[in-house]
């Protein structure tokens, strides 16, 4: 077994080139996008928390949610957590196909891929239509 | 095959910390644990819009509600524990700072899971 090196002895390494050189492609971006809402999402879980403390602690706690949340800014950030929530789903059932070995070839790759954003999309709209219809606005 | 490493390396079992296999099984266990309650949960939130705080309190007191909510909690906290350890390993560097911001991983899971499942079961059991 190789010893560990010194710490303080930096270790040049060849590097393989890194994103900044490959052009944009529509799988390689919704890999990205698949971490970044899931990041979103972790910081999301506050606002559930926020919502079901609030729920538990009384009708003035809940009222400052409901504010917050029929608010402009509360409208923008819960529409942005719908989507990261409705595209991370659809990003995970591409990767389940993935893990049972399927879908690897080019052209399924490349409509799945499409499908997942135009998915997400539809879905997030529909998801607000109906709120909106439960709500009595439309 | 032989062994070509010496009886002092073995003897150290260094290595793998021969828990991947479990991160990525879990990981994808809760994956799918989390669809059905996710579309749940969604349906619950839709419903639930422009709902006075009675029946927002009404609803979530009602025990398949608070099962499944307390499931979503479980699963998808510790789905998102597992994917932020992933980043954190991935773009942290430095020992001591991955450290750290790993154990700020645990800590705020079981923070917001337990504030989670805390409010469910008061209101589960008469807020």
């Amino acid at each position: 077994m190789a010893e560990t090196p010194a710490r303080n002895r930096p270790l040049y390494r060849p590097l393989s080139p890194h994103l900044g050189i490959y052009r944009p492609m529509l799988t390689m971006v919704l890999s990205i996008v698949h971490r970044i809402t899931g990041g979103a999402l972790y910081f999301g879980t506050l606002l559930l928390a926020w919502w079901l403390v609030a729920a538990a602690t009384g009708p003035e706690a809940y009222a400052v949610v409901q504010e917050a949340a029929t608010s402009w800014i509360g409208r923008f950030v819960l529409f942005g957590y719908t989507w990261a929530l409705i595209h991370h789903l659809l990003g995970g059932l591409r990767h389940f196909f993935w893990d049972l070995g399927t879908g690897f070839d080019l052209g399924t790759v490349e409509w799945v891929a499409r499908l997942t954003v135009v998915g997400s999309v539809v879905l997030t709209v529909l998801v607000w239509v109906l709120a909106y219809t439960m709500a009595g606005a439309l | 095959m032989t062994d070509m490493r010496t009886p002092l390396s073995r003897v150290r079992g260094h290595g793998s910390a021969k828990s991947g296999t479990e991160h990525f099984w879990v990981q994808r266990l809760t994956a799918v644990a989390n669809i059905p309650l996710v579309i749940f949960f969604v349906a619950s939130v839709v419903a639930l819009v422009g709902a006075d705080y009675e029946t927002v309190k009404a609803y979530l007191s009602m025990p398949i509600v608070s099962i499944m909510f307390l499931l979503l909690i479980g699963s998808g906290i510790y789905h998102m524990r597992l994917g932020m350890q992933v980043i954190i390993e991935d773009y942290v560097d430095g020992e001591t700072a991955k450290l750290l911001v790993v154990i700020g991983n645990n800590f705020f899971s079981v923070l917001v899971g337990l504030a989670c499942v805390y409010a469910v079961l008061k209101l589960g059991f008469g807020a």
